[in-house]
């Protein structure tokens, strides 16, 4: 149902959408996004008041190689929506961040940049999260032989020289 | 409240009474139970800006996941929230059943909410013990610490372990409940029932509790659901919401419960509806250990689950099927689900991706104090120092969770 209107919407902009297993997943165009996410979540029809988790899935011999997955919750109509934008690799990464809609989009973004690089476009403070501002590549990426080892950090003195310089 | 302008802006006073401070609380702060830095700007003794810097405990969860057999995540979960250990185990077998289109024997569901429910009430013990032990009421520390050891020795009669527990299985869970069980469950909860009155005499009438917990780390209502808060935390503002509730799974909409809500969403809300809740979750163990059918407590498609010991070794048969479920994993057919449980501290979810091969794809596991983390500083801007540990303490950060 939710699916079907939000076709009605934006037309184009809904790439493809399913519902398998009892749960709506839609693909959006990434130039719609912010649109889209507007309407989800300030549009009475829809109101999806819950960013429940972002994360990316890698699929690095597809083009375009991420899915960035979105989890929609709405509070007052018990729904729930995945909604997944495909990017592709190296500059073409980038996404329109959800911040302005939701604020559990700045730690979740934060952190799918950690993993996967993806680039938050509009992020207050797009920085590693769980990893050290020195890490070397993205972990969570396919191409990220799990066993890598990291350079040795040489040690910082944090009074004179801030580890994590803040915004 | 309104703040101070200069509190957004650096500094460089000639009187150091007004000079904004740096302060880096932690990693490995005494008070604070938990590897977290708090990258404080200090205003005296009110915090005006506070970084919080998470990560210390990262292990790389999803990404060891994708390494091993789908079975082969159990023992990882566990190692999230080692407070409630046998809640992960559920959500993640939940989320492989759902892509897999089996349910788990009528029984292993009960089994499952027992020791949900029981672990539920292990990690609200630990987390308001400590948080009252941390504004001063030790004896309510040692009083709740004696009633969690009560249920880890039952964690540990039914799982074989008290925190590392890998009981769950996709299918069903590994084994059934000792014999006696009931009753010791009985026992248990009569005795956290006397000692949760103690507390509460000692606690919800104590001048020093109030005023370090009422209107502290408040969180309005709009702001609590933006940054995702989930769990008690939501609940203490006032909104009833509740995965067991809202979107029943296993056997849950089968027992009579209430959803706890506060008012004001401030630390002493949140510590009430965690100490209320217990209670509730009294209730369905209660029920569940009433209505308990008997039957497997696995599933019996040799697809799924591991042939019997006496075949493995007596067949050959038997020794193909069990080293091809090791070896090769369970075929999981290809999709993608997400699929949540109402973990100790909110909305605990499992986002897992199959290529249909038999190793997970992706397993991303939605962890509920990440995002309350996220909202930590929004709590504690304008508050003291001594706030940050109450706060924090109501959180209930869990850095295996948190960090992964």
């Amino acid at each position: 149902m939710v699916i079907e209107r939000l076709k009605e919407k934006f037309g184009a902009g809904i790439l493809q959408s399913s519902s398998s297993l009892g749960e709506d997943t839609i693909v959006i165009d990434r130039a719609q996004a912010p649109e889209i996410f507007r309407t989800l979540h300030e549009d009475g029809d829809f109101a999806f008041e819950f960013l429940i988790d972002v994360t990316a899935v890698d699929w690095p011999e597809r083009t375009p190689r991420f899915d960035i997955v979105y989890q929609l919750k709405s509070l007052s109509r018990n729904l729930r929506l995945r909604v997944k934008i495909r990017v592709g690799a190296g500059d073409d990464a980038w996404v329109s961040s959800a911040h302005p809609f939701w604020k559990s989009a700045d730690w979740l973004e934060r952190e799918c940049f950690d993993m996967f690089g993806i680039q938050f476009r509009g992020h207050p403070d797009l920085r590693r999260i769980l990893l050290y501002d020195t890490f070397v590549g993205h972990p969570l990426r396919k191409d990220y032989p799990y066993q890598k080892r990291q350079p040795i950090v040489p040690e910082i003195d944090p009074i004179t020289k801030p580890l994590r310089p803040t915004k | 409240m309104p703040l101070p302008t200069r509190w957004s802006q650096k500094i460089e006073a000639s009187d150091p009474t007004d000079e904004i401070m740096e302060l880096q609380m932690g990693p490995s702060h005494p008070a604070a139970h938990g590897t977290i830095k708090f990258n404080l700007k200090l205003d005296g003794e009110r915090v005006a800006d506070c970084d919080v810097e998470v990560g210390y405990l990262h292990r790389a969860f999803e990404k060891m996941c994708e390494q091993g057999t789908w079975t082969q995540c159990f023992p990882y979960t566990d190692r999230l929230n080692y407070a409630s250990p046998c809640i992960n185990n559920v959500g993640f077998a939940l989320a492989v059943e759902k892509l897999l289109g089996i349910e788990a024997p009528e029984r292993a569901k009960y089994l499952r909410v027992i020791m949900s429910e029981v672990s539920r009430i292990t990690d609200h013990l630990t987390c308001l013990g400590m948080a009252a032990s941390e504004v001063g009421a030790v004896t309510v520390a040692f009083l709740m610490i004696e009633g969690r050891e009560m249920l880890y020795d039952l964690v540990e009669a039914v799982t074989g372990a008290r925190l590392t527990v890998t009981w769950c299985r996709v299918g069903g869970v590994a084994h059934d409940l000792p014999d006696g069980f009931k009753e010791r469950v009985g026992i248990a909860l009569r005795h956290i029932d006397e000692l949760l009155v103690d507390c509460d005499k000692l606690l919800s009438r104590n001048r020093v509790f109030i005023d370090r917990m009422s209107g502290v780390g408040t969180l309005p209502q709009k702001d609590v659901i933006s940054y995702g808060l989930t769990g008690p935390l939501l609940r203490a503002s006032g909104v009833a919401y509740d995965v067991r509730k809202a979107d029943p799974y296993l056997v849950y909409d089968r027992f009579n419960f209430d959803i706890v809500t506060g008012e004001r969403g401030d630390n002493y809300d949140r510590f009430n509806v965690r100490f209320h809740e217990m209670a509730e979750s009294q209730k369905i163990i209660a029920q569940a250990m009433d209505d308990l059918p008997d039957g497997p407590v696995m599933i019996g498609d040799p697809k799924i689950a591991l042939p019997p010991k006496e075949r493995v070794y007596n067949s050959i048969e038997g020794l193909m099927n069990h080293f091809k479920l090791i070896m090769e994993g369970i075929k999981v057919p290809p999709g993608e689900t997400y699929s949540a449980v109402e973990g100790a501290n909110g909305e605990l979810g499992f986002y897992v991706v199959s290529d249909g091969s038999g190793r997970p794809y992706r397993v991303r596991v939605r962890p509920p104090c990440f995002l309350a983390m996220g909202a930590l500083n929004k709590m504690l801007i304008g508050h003291m120092i001594p706030d940050i540990i109450t706060t924090f303490g109501m959180i209930n950060m869990i850095g295996g969770e948190c960090d992964r």
